[in-house]
């Protein structure tokens, strides 16, 4: 078994005639949790999907445990995602059924298990996010970040061993925010799994990620561990891991001369 | 001439678009009813849609049904008794819904209250990437999603129809015979020789599953197809409304030549 989980190299990828990832060299080994970071538009989410299999590449190799994505008919693809978790940007609970029988719902697809089993398994998966005594719960008598929690133990339902996180920090207050961070670190490790996670979160994702990439205009523009970018003096990661208005990346849409436009320079 | 090049383009890209549309809707079907095996193997989740689809419209199908009969036999009294015939009106009111006014006003209403409900289930179910969520666990939404809210509403459609028809009958009833005094006795024994069960009552039955199947079709289609946006799903909810209306009309006609023509 190779050490490394997702291997992608030279991956490019287009819509219809527009070029979204060029190039795009990426590995992400065993019980580790990666970074996909950039600004928003880069093709980070692109680059997730691509894992995940939603689109396929149009050049280049995706090696996703071993396996050739690019290769992959329909039941072969379904195969490997029993073995993949996705925690989506806004959960995407079930919304007509409970806490329980979302966190049931791939169990209950995907094995014979009597319904016994299947009780602990859940109560189980939801006590490793906190939220067991909420397992009659609706989804719309949730927190987002609690909304979120429960996603994240639904992924976690059939033991995968790659999770992939869409923005999971988006929109949560600091407190979710951080629970939801420690979370990934502490599934990661006890479950030994690894996690992919697009995010633009600087701070939070330098906190708890082994190994960051960022992705801009379609490549990889920058890539290292957490202490490294911190030190880096590169324009883009400085102005993205400081959060400054000026830089590589402009405030401004580009837009004709304002004097120009204002009919100032007559 | 550039503006006379610019429409025709135009219209040849409506064209070419409303046809690659209907081929997508095609596969789209015919991939919903490949994907039947899973929901007949787990009834329990047509039972659910039965329940959403058909038992959730009784009430507006019941009390239509109702008023449509009374109607009927307020109108078909007033125009029988000129000719002296006012104990025709069971014929009449029976004949009008069994092979008319049940399938198609029951299909409008279920159009209505159904399956703009299932287009913006689904609809929103895609634009809260619930389907994608689903797909990303290995389920085929088609299979778990579509199929059992294609058959749960196929199956229910002809119920409510006859149910229609029921109590269009019995609101006829009321008003002709309780209400105007038309003989009760000739009202039944007419009605009961006039009907034929084959002829009119399964012909009935067989509109009502066609309208089902097309019903539906469209409401899962349109929900599937939805720009997931709050605006996609509200205009595909009115386009199942207006498109399975219209669909209901003409495939109507094209049954009723069928069936009836020479009778």
């Amino acid at each position: 078994m190779s050490d490394n989980l997702i291997e992608i190299h030279d991956l490019s990828f287009a819509y219809g005639k527009r070029l979204v990832l060029k190039g795009i060299d990426l590995t992400a080994r065993r019980g580790q949790v990666i970074a996909i970071m950039g600004i928003s538009g880069g093709g980070k989410t692109t680059l997730l999907r691509l894992i995940g299999g939603s689109l396929k590449p149009t050049s280049g190799v995706l090696m996703v445990d071993g396996v050739d994505m690019s290769s992959l008919d329909r039941d072969a693809l379904y195969h490997l995602r029993r073995r993949m978790g996705m925690l989506f940007q806004f959960g995407a609970l079930f919304t007509d059924m409970s806490v329980f029988d979302n966190v049931a719902f791939p169990l209950r697809e995907h094995s014979d298990l009597p319904e016994e089993m299947v009780r602990d398994l859940v109560l189980m998966k939801l006590n490793a996010v906190g939220l067991r005594g909420a397992h009659d719960l609706m989804p719309s008598e949730l927190s987002g970040g609690m909304a979120r929690r429960v996603a994240l133990a639904r992924a976690i339902a059939l033991e995968p061993s790659l999770i992939l996180y869409d923005e999971p920090f988006a929109g949560l207050d600091p407190i979710s925010l951080g629970v939801t961070g420690n979370l990934i670190r502490r599934l990661t490790d006890t479950l030994g799994v690894t996690s992919i996670v697009v995010t633009h979160d600087i701070q939070e994702s330098l906190r708890m990620v082994d190994y960051v990439y960022f992705v801009s205009e379609g490549v990889i523009a920058a890539q290292g561990t957490p202490d490294e970018l911190r030190a880096s003096t590169e324009p883009f990661v400085h102005q993205f891991v400081h959060g400054e208005e000026n830089g590589p990346v402009p405030f401004h849409y580009p837009a004709p001369p304002y004097a120009d436009e204002l009919e100032l320079a007559a | 001439m550039n503006g006379l090049l610019d429409s025709l383009r135009g219209i040849g890209a409506r064209v070419i678009d409303s046809i690659w549309r209907m081929g997508v809707a095609t596969r789209f079907f015919l991939m919903t009813l490949l994907q039947s095996g899973q929901s007949f193997r787990r009834f329990h989740l047509i039972i659910r849609e039965i329940y959403s689809a058909g038992v959730l419209s009784l009430i507006i199908i019941l009390v239509s049904g109702l008023f449509v009969g009374m109607v009927l036999g307020l109108q078909g009294y007033e125009t029988l008794q000129t000719y002296g015939s006012e104990e025709a009106l069971g014929v009449l009111v029976s004949l009008s819904l069994v092979r008319e006014l049940g399938p198609v006003v029951a299909a409008l209403l279920f159009a209505s209250r159904a399956g703009s409900a299932i287009t913006a289930e689904i609809g929103l179910m895609k634009a809260t990437e619930q389907l994608a969520a689903m797909e990303m666990m290995a389920v085929d939404p088609v299979a778990r999603v579509v199929a059992p809210r294609f058959w749960g509403a196929v199956i229910s459609m002809p119920i409510l129809a006859a149910l229609f028809s029921a109590m269009g009958i019995l609101g006829g009833y009321l008003v002709g015979v309780v209400l105007i005094g038309v003989d009760e006795g000739a009202f039944w024994s007419q009605m009961q020789a006039a009907v034929d069960f084959r002829e009119d009552v399964l012909n009935g039955v067989l509109k009502s599953v066609v309208f089902g199947v097309a019903v539906t079709a469209i409401a899962l289609f349109e929900g599937y197809d939805a720009p997931p946006t709050a605006e996609g799903v509200s205009r595909a909810t009115t386009r199942t409304v207006v498109t399975s209306s219209l669909a209901i009309l003409a495939l109507d006609f094209i049954l009723t030549a069928f069936m009836f023509r020479g009778v």
